[in-house]
């Protein structure tokens, strides 16, 4: 199966002769020479695929590009040259009408400020993109009506954004990216505006959703935590290049650059990492009745290991034995050594 | 030695100002005062410019791209300039506007005369559209504030309106108020196209500044002479000048709210598969919809600024009332116009804010008649108030009271004003005369003479000087320009003594509002006071502050210059009031806990923080100032007011003149402007205050 969006060496330089600076360099991009110039590069040669159904976090520092990629990929900017695909379709090339028509059928946006319209209640901001699609008042509403049920704001349907705390507003951007059920969900930094407390109870409440929705999502922070919670895959991105694409366990496992490590090094592995990073080899002393799963992670099972000091079969979905775990790998991760 | 030297001067702003003065007073001293010479006055090179535009204006009127037009009454083509018939096409379109909303509010029959023939009038004198009477008015204004305000506004808007028609000024308040509703929707229309425009296309934007600055900080009289010359005189001719003075502001904060709208907002809406249009109309602006609003209460409290000034071509109504009260020293009755004007304008301004701010009502699962429940009560009103009436013609037999009561009908307190003022002359007379003797002989004559006996080149070199110390060269050269544009017409003498008056009421004004604004600014309710007295006084028509001075002072520079300082105190309290408000509350805190006490607060904290902002509110007093002291020629004053004022009744040559000249006194404000905008933003920016 194609992957749903599809990148190949993006660029974005923002600055007036960027485009014949970019052809002179060969698509090979020092951001210092370019800032002489007067250019300021947004993103330095990304190329990336997004499956059907995966949520991709990309994460990095302000000023790091992550904004700028995710709105070249929405086409909210042009980028300066590559090739950006959404479902196999040249989203660069599009004109004006074809790109209308596919940010009403297959895309939604959620925005870190909110973004709602002020004169218009929750409903009506929910029902938003499906008027200006022409959608009949009635059936927007109705649609709306749903949407807020979905995101838990029943009884607030006809309140103004000014009357609702953050996190209330930002389920309303949430609903409203989601009411004409696009097929891609592109997040930027929706939770970075709320309080700590409302920022961790709006992730679950994601992840809830995700689990019901299963979208393609395309997901931007600077909170590394937070990449960790909800990646299906991270990219880490540092003055627009791409430093390291990956699961969170070989992001933590394996860090590709000294910057990505800085992230690393105070992650506690055995929040992220699964049982699967460390088991060995099925072995044959592995007996008894206790089995953990290889998609574990490891701090919700290690007591069940350490209590049982034996060596424990690892099983997958199926039930069936694809490794076994010594607790002392497990003390390992904890403490360290 | 002496390159120390050179870097202290290069260094030290002080210094450099120092040297200026040291320049100036050696050339104003030393340049020998005699025609002829060119260091003492410049040869009128430029004298050509007003009769040029003259040339044009009738060029472009009368013989410009002729068309073959049918005159039906000699039943022959003719040759007329097809501008001319541009304008007259306007002015017969507006004319046509204003006189259908008055005609249809005062009642008539020339409303029917639009849609019959005249013979057919005249065999059914039984057809007359009846007019609205006061008492339906003042139940619809009460109902109005109402839905928009409360009870506080309801009895605003009622009580206001009937005051207007007790005392008699029912017709020439709606007079002017059909000028109004003309004429707001007109600039709006305007304003709001030219905004967005702006809005879209930075290069628009880039040419509309300059053209805004010019037509803001002309002065209003300015426009009337040409305007008589292209469209005539009457309410239209009123309507157009005013047309012209108030959509630059409807512009600017169209462009201000659409450009404070979050990018954000604008993302969603594009990702919401918005398409252009629909971006505009359904995200953009009702997102900006606040400052839009605003701009509409702009718009009409320039429109009742303006009705005495329209007045002069032509325009009738209360604006009218009051100049002709003026011109024969009639006090009372003057002093009663002016009150209905502010009294019209303090209703309008009200409600059109409390529209701005009002957030629209989601209706949920209300009845017809519990949406529209004041509407109805309002048409019901006016059904019964005008059935009542109706009928009152059988009553009273001259004269019905329930449509209009006339003026001279009316209650009145314009002798008891008449009364005070001959009281307060009789009592002060010695007094007042005696500080008047000695301000024009002891501090303006000595001044004016100072002003006049500067040789262009000392002036030159101290507005440069100013100019290059604080913007650089570019600021420099850019001042230097326009002052020489002046320098060299034949009206420099008269452009100093409009700047001797300006520079005295700016100063005064100036001091007088630092003062006021920094006693109210200490505690939040102070501010909140003052600021809302601010809000007060600047609904009050310029003119209207000339008519207690006339009174007190007579017709002299003591009188303009005194309405000058009260117009422009108002803007310096208001940003002195926003510059210390603005001054972060850390820092309050700060200077407290290093044992500050209040006065040295105000003086080590407060005042430099805020200084920035205030020096933007002296560059508002310098635009009132001028204002002022150009509609001071009204009543006589020798500036470049008179000549443009003169200008009025110089069909021949007036609309070059009146254009130069407004130009002159608008190039001077945007000097001005130029240097303390550039100044202020250096400050802020060294403050960390930008």
């Amino acid at each position: 199966m194609s992957p749903t969006i599809s990148c190949s060496s993006v660029y974005k330089i923002f600055g007036n002769n960027a485009k014949t600076l970019l052809s002179e360099s060969g698509g090979n991009v020092d951001a210092k020479k370019f800032q002489e110039a007067g250019c300021i590069v947004g993103v330095n040669n990304a190329s990336f695929d997004v499956n059907q159904g995966e949520m991709l976090v990309v994460m990095g520092l302000s000023g790091s590009g992550k904004s700028t990629l995710l709105r070249c990929i929405s086409r909210l900017t042009d980028a300066t040259s590559g090739k950006i695909l959404i479902d196999g379709e040249d989203i660069c090339l599009m004109n004006n009408k074809q790109l209308i028509e596919l940010r009403r059928e297959k895309m939604g946006m959620v925005f870190q400020n909110f973004a709602l319209l002020p004169h218009k209640t929750v409903l009506e901001n929910i029902a938003f993109p499906l008027q200006v699609k022409g959608v009949t008042t009635e059936n927007s509403i109705y649609k709306a009506l749903e949407m807020v049920e979905l995101v838990g704001l029943k009884g607030r349907e006809n309140y103004f954004p000014r009357e609702l705390s953050g996190g209330q507003q930002q389920r309303v951007g949430i609903a409203r990216s989601l009411a004409v059920e696009p097929d891609i969900w592109f997040l930027d930094e929706p939770f970075s505006a709320l309080d700590p407390l409302i920022r961790k109870e709006m992730q679950d409440e994601f992840l809830r959703l995700q689990s019901v929705l299963n979208k393609t999502i395309m997901f931007v922070t600077h909170d590394f935590d937070e990449a960790l919670r909800l990646a299906d895959r991270i990219a880490i991105m540092k003055d627009g290049i791409i430093e390291q694409l990956d699961k969170p366990d070989n992001i933590v496992l394996n860090p590709a650059t000294d910057y990505v490590r800085k992230f690393t090094e105070d992650v506690p592995r055995e929040k992220v990492l699964k049982i699967e990073s460390i088991m060995d080899a099925s072995d044959p002393h592995a007996s008894g009745e206790i089995a953990v799963k290889k998609d574990d992670i490891i701090e919700t099972v290690a007591e069940k290991i350490l209590n049982s000091k034996e060596i424990i079969k690892v099983v997958d979905d199926k039930n069936s034995v694809v490794g076994s775990i010594n607790p002392s790998k497990v003390i390992k991760v904890l403490f360290g050594g | 030695m002496d390159k120390n030297y050179l870097n202290i001067i290069r260094s030290s702003k002080p210094a450099q100002f120092g040297i200026l003065l040291i320049v100036f007073l050696l050339l104003y001293n030393l340049v020998p005062h005699n025609e002829g010479n060119y260091f003492w006055r410049l040869p009128s090179l430029l004298a050509f410019i007003p009769i040029k535009l003259n040339e044009i204006i009738y060029a472009a009127l009368y013989e410009w791209f002729p068309l073959k037009v049918w005159d039906p009454i000699f039943e022959m083509y003719e040759e007329k300039a097809a501008f001319r018939e541009f304008t007259k096409s306007i002015s017969k379109g507006l004319l046509f506007l204003i006189t259908f909303v008055r005609e249809l509010l005062l009642g008539g029959d020339k409303i029917i005369d639009v849609f019959v023939s005249d013979a057919w009038l005249k065999d059914n004198d039984w057809m007359t559209w009846p007019a609205l009477p006061w008492t339906a008015a003042t139940v619809g204004a009460f109902l109005l504030g109402f839905q928009l305000g409360g009870i506080r506004l309801a009895l605003l808007g009622g009580i206001g309106s009937l005051y207007v028609s007790i005392f008699g000024n029912w017709v020439p308040s709606i007079q002017t108020l059909s000028f109004v509703l003309i004429t707001t929707p007109i600039c709006f229309v305007l304003g709001l196209s030219f905004g967005i425009w702006g809005y879209l296309d930075r290069k628009v934007e880039t040419a509309l500044q300059p053209v805004l600055n010019v037509m803001q900080t002309m002065p209003q009289f300015a426009y009337l002479v040409p305007i008589i010359a292209l469209f005539g005189l009457g309410d239209h001719a009123g309507s157009i000048a005013t047309i012209v003075i108030a959509t630059p502001p409807m512009i600017r904060n169209t462009i201000l709210g659409l450009k404070r709208i979050s990018p954000e907002v604008v993302e969603a809406g594009l990702m919401s598969g918005c398409t252009k249009t629909q971006l505009l109309f359904k995200v953009l602006i009702p997102t900006a919809r606040r400052d839009i609003l605003n701009g509409v209460n702009t718009v009409i409290m320039q429109c009742l600024a303006m009705v005495v000034i329209a007045s002069f071509v032509g325009a009738k109504g209360l604006g009218l009332n009051l100049k002709i009260a003026l011109n024969s020293l009639k006090i009372g009755k003057a002093a009663e116009a002016g009150f209905c004007i502010v009294l019209i304008a303090v209703i309008l301004d009200r409600f059109t804010k409390a529209w701005a701010n009002k957030q629209v009502d989601y209706f949920e699962n209300l009845t017809f008649f519990q949406r529209y429940k004041l509407l109805i009560i309002f048409g019901t009103s006016i059904l019964i108030f005008s059935i009542i009436a109706f009928i009152a013609n059988g009553y009273f037999d001259k004269i019905n009271y329930l449509y209009v009561i006339p003026i001279e009908k009316g209650f009145t307190f314009a002798h008891y004003i008449d009364a005070a003022v001959d009281w307060v002359w009789e009592t002060f007379f010695y007094s007042l005369n005696s500080f008047n003797k000695f301000l024009l002989t002891e501090v303006l004559g000595p001044m004016k003479k100072a002003y006049l006996g500067m040789p262009v080149v000392a002036t030159l070199t101290l507005t440069m000087g100013v100019a290059y110390i604080i913007g650089g060269i570019r600021t420099s050269l850019l001042v230097g320009g326009m002052m020489l544009f002046i320098a060299m017409s034949k009206y420099w003498d008269r452009a100093l003594i409009t700047m001797y008056m300006a520079t005295f009421a700016v100063i005064m004004a100036s001091l007088n509002g630092i003062i006021v604004g920094s006693i109210f600014a200490q505690t939040e309710r102070g501010s909140k006071i003052i600021l809302s007295v601010c809000d007060f006084f600047e609904t009050f028509p310029s003119f209207v502050y000339l008519i207690p001075v006339i009174f007190l002072f007579n017709i002299t520079d003591t009188s303009v210059l005194i309405a000058a300082i009260v117009y422009a105190t108002v803007p310096a309290t208001r940003y002195t009031v926003w510059g210390l408000n603005s001054v972060p509350l850390s820092l309050h805190e700060a200077g407290t806990m290093s044992g500050v006490s209040r006065i040295q607060r105000w003086t080590n904290i407060e005042i430099p923080l805020a200084f920035p902002t205030i020096m933007l509110g002296v560059n508002q007093t310098v635009v009132f100032t001028l204002q002022m002291v150009i509609l001071g020629a009204l009543i006589g004053t020798e500036d470049l007011g008179q000549l443009i004022f003169g200008a009025l009744s110089r069909a021949q040559d007036g609309p070059g003149v009146a254009i130069t000249l407004g130009l002159f006194v608008s190039l001077m404000a945007i000097s001005v402007d130029v240097i303390v905008r550039k100044w202020a933003e250096e400050r802020k920016k060294a403050l960390g205050l930008a």
